[in-house]
Order: C-alpha cells, then sequence, then structure tokens
C-alpha cells in the first residue's frame, strides 16, 4: 500500500470535505462509501491484494453513517 | 440560554450567530426608522386642518421614494448575501457528531475513532436540583471541544424531529432516513440550550438539547469516560 494512503489513514481525523457532496444531504455520501468500503474489500481481496487502503472508505462511513443504519 | 422577558437573540457562541445577530440589528434599525417615518407622517396627516386641494403630481417626489427605498432594499440585501454565501464557506471539520432524533430524546453518536453512542434525556421537573433549568436540562450532554469546527449530522429515527441550538444560529431538520449536515464552531466554553424544533409528538416539548463547549483535554478525558461507561 503505498505511503500516501497510508499517511491519510494515519492522519484520519473525521471525514473530510467531499465535493461530490457539497450540500446539506450527506445520505448519498454515507451510502457511497459504504459501497465503496465494501466493494473494495471484495475486489482486492478477490485478487488477493492487500485490503488496507479500502480502510479510508471504512472510517469514512463509520464516521457518517448512523451507527443503527449499519448494524446488520 | 433563554431568560425570562427577554427580547432579543440569545448572546452568540459561535462567529456566524454573531453575523446574524448583527444583520439583524442592522435590519431591525431601518425597519423602526422607516416605520416611525410613517407613524409620524400619518399622524401629522391626521391631525392638521390644512387641506391643499392643488398638488396633482410631482415627478420629483416620485423619484425619490422610489429610488429610496431600493437603495435601502441593497443595504439590506448585501449583508444578508454576504452572511448567506459565510454560513456555505466550507469548512473542514476535526469532529463529526450524529444527532439522532427519537420520540421523545436526542442520541448522540462519536464514531470518528470508537464507537461511542448515547441516548439523552431530559430531566424531570421533580429531579432537577437547585440551579438547573426547568425542561432545558438533559442526563447527558453533547460535548465538544471548544473552538473546533464541528460537523453534525442530524437524522431521525421515527418521525419527523429538528434539532435547534440558538446560540450556535442552528436549526435543522431531523428526517428518517435522511442525513443533513451543518457545522459549527463554538468562540468560547460554555452550556447552550436548545430544543426540538419539529412537532413529533405528545413530549415533543420535553427533549430538549444542550451542548456544552470546553477545552479539547476535557473533551478527551469525558469521551473515555463516556466509553467506559457504555
Amino acid at each position: 500500500m503505498s505511503d500516501a494512503i497510508k499517511e491519510k489513514i494515519k492522519n484520519y481525523r473525521t471525514a473530510p470535505f467531499d465535493a461530490r457532496f457539497p450540500n446539506t444531504n450527506q445520505t448519498r455520501n454515507c451510502f457511497q462509501n459504504y459501497l465503496d468500503s465494501h466493494r473494495c474489500n471484495n475486489a482486492l481481496s478477490a485478487k488477493g491484494q492487500d485490503v488496507s487502503p479500502c480502510q479510508w472508505y471504512q472510517r469514512v462511513y463509520k464516521s457518517l453513517c448512523p451507527m443503527s443504519w449499519v448494524r446488520e | 440560554m433563554a431568560h425570562p422577558s427577554q427580547l432579543g437573540f440569545q448572546d452568540a457562541a459561535s462567529p456566524v450567530m454573531e453575523e446574524l445577530l448583527h444583520f439583524h440589528d442592522h435590519t431591525l434599525m431601518i425597519v423602526f426608522l422607516i416605520s416611525t417615518l410613517v407613524l409620524y407622517i400619518i399622524v401629522a396627516m391626521v391631525s392638521t386642518k390644512l387641506t391643499n386641494k392643488y398638488v396633482l403630481d410631482s415627478q420629483e417626489i416620485e423619484i425619490v421614494w422610489t429610488v429610496l427605498p431600493a437603495v435601502i432594499l441593497i443595504l439590506i440585501a448585501l449583508p444578508s448575501l454576504r452572511i448567506l454565501y459565510l454560513m456555505d464557506e466550507i469548512n473542514d471539520p476535526h469532529l463529526t457528531i450524529k444527532a439522532m432524533g427519537h420520540q421523545w430524546y436526542w442520541s448522540y453518536e462519536y464514531t470518528d475513532y470508537e464507537n461511542l453512542g448515547f441516548d439523552s434525556y431530559m430531566i424531570p421537573t421533580q429531579d432537577l436540583t437547585p440551579g438547573q433549568f426547568r425542561l432545558l436540562e438533559t442526563d447527558h450532554r453533547m460535548v465538544v471541544p471548544m473552538e473546533s469546527p464541528i460537523r453534525v449530522l442530524v437524522s431521525a429515527e421515527d418521525v419527523l424531529h429538528a434539532w435547534a441550538v440558538p446560540a450556535l444560529g442552528i436549526k435543522m431538520d431531523a428526517v428518517p432516513g435522511r442525513l443533513n449536515q451543518t457545522a459549527f464552531i463554538t468562540s468560547r466554553p460554555g452550556v447552550y440550550y436548545g430544543q426540538c424544533s419539529e412537532i413529533c409528538g405528545a413530549n415533543h416539548s420535553f427533549m430538549p438539547i444542550v451542548v456544552e463547549a470546553v477545552p479539547l483535554e476535557h473533551f478527551e478525558n469525558w469521551s473515555s469516560l463516556m466509553l467506559e461507561e457504555s
């Protein structure tokens, strides 16, 4: 995993501003990162690669999504 | 917080609220001046025995009382738009908190690092200790680090609610299935009160919001304590 991504995840404070979702409604932001996290994990583990870059998406969706939405 | 026979806004605890307060002062002053002028003119017109039957029109005064209101409106619009865009500035939050509305309490989730979540119920009047505020105090407060940009994501678990803290100039609808974002930064430490602002059933008036802004170390101690408790 590249050092840049490692640094970014290490210095994570909270979900940063995402220009794709500039407005008040952040529902899609939570959903998109949730999807991206799971797709990233599935895609990388299917290829047998290191899934740690996917941690970024996981941290973002954990920050944004209400716990009750994510609980199975 | 609000106090008896209060006429104006609560003291501002965030820069945005300060701006709103000053803008309101500016606009209200214009409104008072115009109203006083109109009232004076009405009284003067009604209480005179003089009559004038020979003035039919006057281009000059028509120009004045068309241009002057337009100028006044511009003087109101410019600060208004300035604040509107100020409120929309891209900010880089240090912390994200989710405020979930339930019937009839709020729950707060701090999930940037650990999964900290807790409920915040109003303290019933009979359980208040002397000095506490009736219908405003809660058992758990939403503690935030002072002078840090905070992002609050507001939603609801059942019906519509609204998360409001007047001292911070915030009101945001809590809609089930939707995440509404608002942000604030507290200029000073303190305790700021608000109440649910969307009718949500029998105890709509009894689910207050309390935000406590503290220095960062206190916030870190508090969150460790809260994590241990839950």
